[in-house]
């Protein structure tokens, strides 16, 4: 492409002009377009589709039934179960996102120091990460076994009394979010690890003239100038905490057989109950309904983010102007 | 942010999509013109060896065979990619406890019936994979009569007959009782640090196989299980097994009971099916010793599972997937396998009444004659109990209402069945 003619379009004849303004106005469209072309298949379409499968019965393989208009979605909203997956989801997303996002933001500050070796650890903080999330929540399951478990026996020989993990609410939410956070504190560290590369070192030089130490440079440097990157980790982490699947499902486990999220839900999560609804108790069309006021909780707390974000943005433009 | 979950979620559908279109249909041509045939059964069911001797007599066929998942698993990848109509195996397992909800779509199976075959299967057996109209589903592989599996030397130590035959007359013989079994049960639990059995859910399943109608009525609807069979069941084996701290509260299959095993001293019985004696010498551990074999089982002869192999109406190649699956479950394979594990329980009557089947036994189990033991468990079932197109989705609820009182403790016998009677209620 000659660049020249683009960047002095009148000096060109008539017919580039027209190429190359059609070339201007069209071509962003079709560079955007594979997104939106694969995002209408496989995201709106069946999003849409989903909401046409829950206002009727629906059999995982004999298909289509009668239209029940909103049946499905009154025969969930009453049900305790759907009420007890949607605060499990919210209580492992409390029980990982803090733990997580400090230890995030601690290893990401390590990791900012000048470390020999630098790439090496950077690498080898990612590797939960690359492991795949059932193989890592199998062998997790295994730590958590209530009986023989190794979590269990250090607790033991340490005199602690040992936990049922399987057996309430909280326990089964710790150990699942042990999983999750394992998989992700790493990958999160090294997002704010770019955002604390991407923070002005004369900033730091400045303070410590100063006379700022170290942790006063991290809570009144870093903290502040990383707060856009911040709220991105934290959107998406909601985001993936409110969908936890796979953890959950192998959880507690029994080789692919057994009740789905604990003998009373304790670990039922939305998505699983929804995968329980739909091919444990073979009714899609209950699951579909339940897959849309997943979406409905997910705008609702995606909205609630946006809100606050938009606060703290703007209380930090006021604050220093 | 919600672009970024669209996006998250299109970016998922669209790598599921490639994963989907990437695992074939059970059959595809390759270059050099050989046809490939994939056998998916849920556990290693040994049938490699098989599966080569199949492929030797058919240069043209290559066949896949993979082994994932639990039966749960399975039955959940059937009802998924059945209503695809594509995504299966050529030859899919099925198991007993799900058949009956299976059969009700059986145009998406390839009929199996074959004038051949006919009497190859005991009648029963064959009987349960055909449909109303004559169309059979699936070849029966083997069955599961049950019998006492126990360590004799917890019960020498807790002063208890050790002895199989003494065990098999001490727990009543040919008339042994559940009201037996758990009486000895707190003799034994009294005496010993271990529990009686391995866990309520299986104590449960024995028990309610032993019922000809159990969740359904003979049309398949469901019953109302308040005051029923099932109830009197779900709270006897609860008294028992947590109560009477007879349960070693286990979950089956779990990582826990796989370990347990490894114990000396968790539990003294398992209710065994033919099958299992399999999974008990693989969870303890080939040099483990004390594991033995009793010729008795409570309330007159129990079956617990057994299962059928099939061929989705989606394979390209039916002809020879009957054909793969016709092979497997021949008796000739059937007995075979049961002379390698030591015994076991074909579903096929030549191999079930061979000469060779009797006189074997198995060294793990104290070289107990498992080949008598099992042929006289299978005589002695009495009951073939009904499994409908519900039998799966109630059994599931009424387990996890075991477990709750069994394995979490979170609840006491008759909250736990207050909530399976509500829980009963919200399916469907």
């Amino acid at each position: 492409m000659p660049t020249r003619e683009r960047r002095h379009p009148h000096r060109a004849s008539k017919r580039r002009v027209t190429a190359s303004g059609f070339d201007l106005r069209v071509s962003p469209y079709l560079y955007i377009a594979p997104f939106f072309i694969l995002f209408f298949l496989f995201g709106l379409a069946p999003m849409f589709y989903t909401g046409w499968v829950a206002l009727h019965e629906w059999h995982p393989i004999g298909g289509q039934g009668d239209f029940v208009g909103l049946a499905n979605f009154t025969a969930v909203l009453g049900q305790g179960m759907f009420w007890k997956s949607v605060f499990n989801t919210l209580s492992i997303f409390v029980f990982t996102a803090a733990p997580q996002l400090i230890a995030a933001i601690f290893i990401a500050a390590v990791l900012d120091a000048n470390l020999r070796a630098g790439t090496f650890w950077r690498m080898a903080v990612l590797l939960p990460y690359v492991a795949a999330p059932v193989a890592v929540a199998i062998i997790f399951s295994n730590l958590f076994g209530n009986q023989f478990g190794l979590v269990n026996n250090l607790l033991a020989t340490v005199g602690l009394p040992q936990v049922q993990w399987t057996g309430s609410s909280i326990a089964s939410h710790i150990a699942i979010s042990t999983m999750v956070s394992f998989r992700w504190t790493g990958y999160n560290a090294l997002i704010l690890l770019a955002g604390m590369q991407a923070i002005p070192r004369d900033l730091y030089e400045s303070a410590s003239i100063d006379g700022a130490n170290r942790v006063r440079r991290f809570f009144s440097v870093t903290i502040p100038m990383l707060r856009p990157t911040l709220i991105f980790v934290i959107i998406t982490t909601t985001i993936g905490n409110l969908q936890i699947f796979d953890e959950a499902r192998m959880f507690g486990g029994a080789g692919g057989n057994g009740p789905v999220g604990g003998a009373d839900g304790q670990w039922k999560t939305i998505t699983l109950y929804l995968w329980e609804v739909g091919w444990r108790q073979a009714n899609l069309g209950r699951s579909a309904a339940i897959a849309w006021l997943l979406l409905l909780l997910i705008v609702l707390i995606g909205l609630i983010n946006f809100l606050a974000v938009r606060r703290i943005a703007s209380s930090e433009n006021g604050g220093k102007r | 942010m919600l672009r970024r979950t669209a996006s998250t979620i299109a970016a998922a559908t669209a790598a599921a999509l490639v994963l989907a279109s990437c695992s074939t249909d059970g059959s595809k041509p390759s270059a050099d013109g050989k046809i490939t045939l994939e056998v998916a059964t849920f556990g290693d069911w040994g049938y490699a060896p098989y599966i080569e001797q199949w492929e030797a007599k058919h240069p043209d066929v290559t066949v896949e065979y993979e082994t994932a998942g639990g039966g749960d698993d399975q039955r959940e990848k059937l009802l998924n990619f059945l209503g695809q109509d594509s995504g299966l195996a050529c030859v899919e397992a099925l198991e007993v406890d799900w058949l009956g909800e299976l059969k009700q779509f059986s145009d998406r199976f390839a009929d199996l019936a074959d004038p051949g075959l006919k009497d190859r299967w005991f009648d029963w057996k064959s009987e349960m994979a055909t449909t109303d109209d004559g169309k059979v589903i699936g070849y029966g592989t083997d069955i599961g009569p049950q019998a006492v599996a126990y360590r004799a030397d917890l019960f020498k130590a807790a002063g208890l007959p050790s002895d199989r035959e003494a065990v098999a007359e001490y727990l009543g013989g040919a008339n042994a009782t559940w009201d037996r079994f758990y009486e000895v049960g707190a003799e034994f639990t009294a005496k010993s640090d271990a529990a009686w059995f391995e866990s309520v859910q299986g104590a449960y399943t024995a028990m309610v196989n032993q019922v000809e109608y159990a969740y359904e009525n003979e049309d398949g609807t469901r019953k109302d299980l308040a005051g029923s069979e099932v109830e009197r069941i779900f709270r006897t084996v609860l008294q028992h097994g947590t109560e009477q701290k007879q349960s070693a509260g286990l979950t089956q299959w779990s990582s826990d009971w796989n370990a347990s095993f490894k114990r000396n001293d968790t539990f003294a019985v398992v209710l065994a099916p033919s099958w299992m004696a399999g999974t008990i010498k693989g969870n303890a551990g080939e040099g483990f010793v004390g594991w033995d074999i009793a010729n008795v089982f409570p309330g007159g002869g129990g079956n617990w599972g057994g299962s059928y192999l099939s061929v989705p109406a989606q394979c390209k190649h039916p002809e020879q997937a009957k054909d793969l699956a016709a092979y497997l479950t021949s008796p000739e394979v059937t007995l075979d396998q049961a002379v390698k594990n030591g015994g076991g329980t074909p579903s096929q009557v030549e191999a079930m009444n061979s000469p060779k089947l009797l006189p074997l036994t198995n060294p793990f189990f104290n070289n107990a004659p498992t080949g008598r033991i099992w042929a006289d468990r299978a005589a002695a079932v009495e009951v073939v109990p009904f499994k409908g197109p519900n039998y799966k989705k109630v059994h599931d609820v009424v387990v996890a209402g075991l477990n709750r009182v069994d394995v979490d403790k979170s609840q006491s016998i008759d909250q736990s069945w207050a909530q399976v009677l509500s829980d009963l209620k919200s399916l469907n």
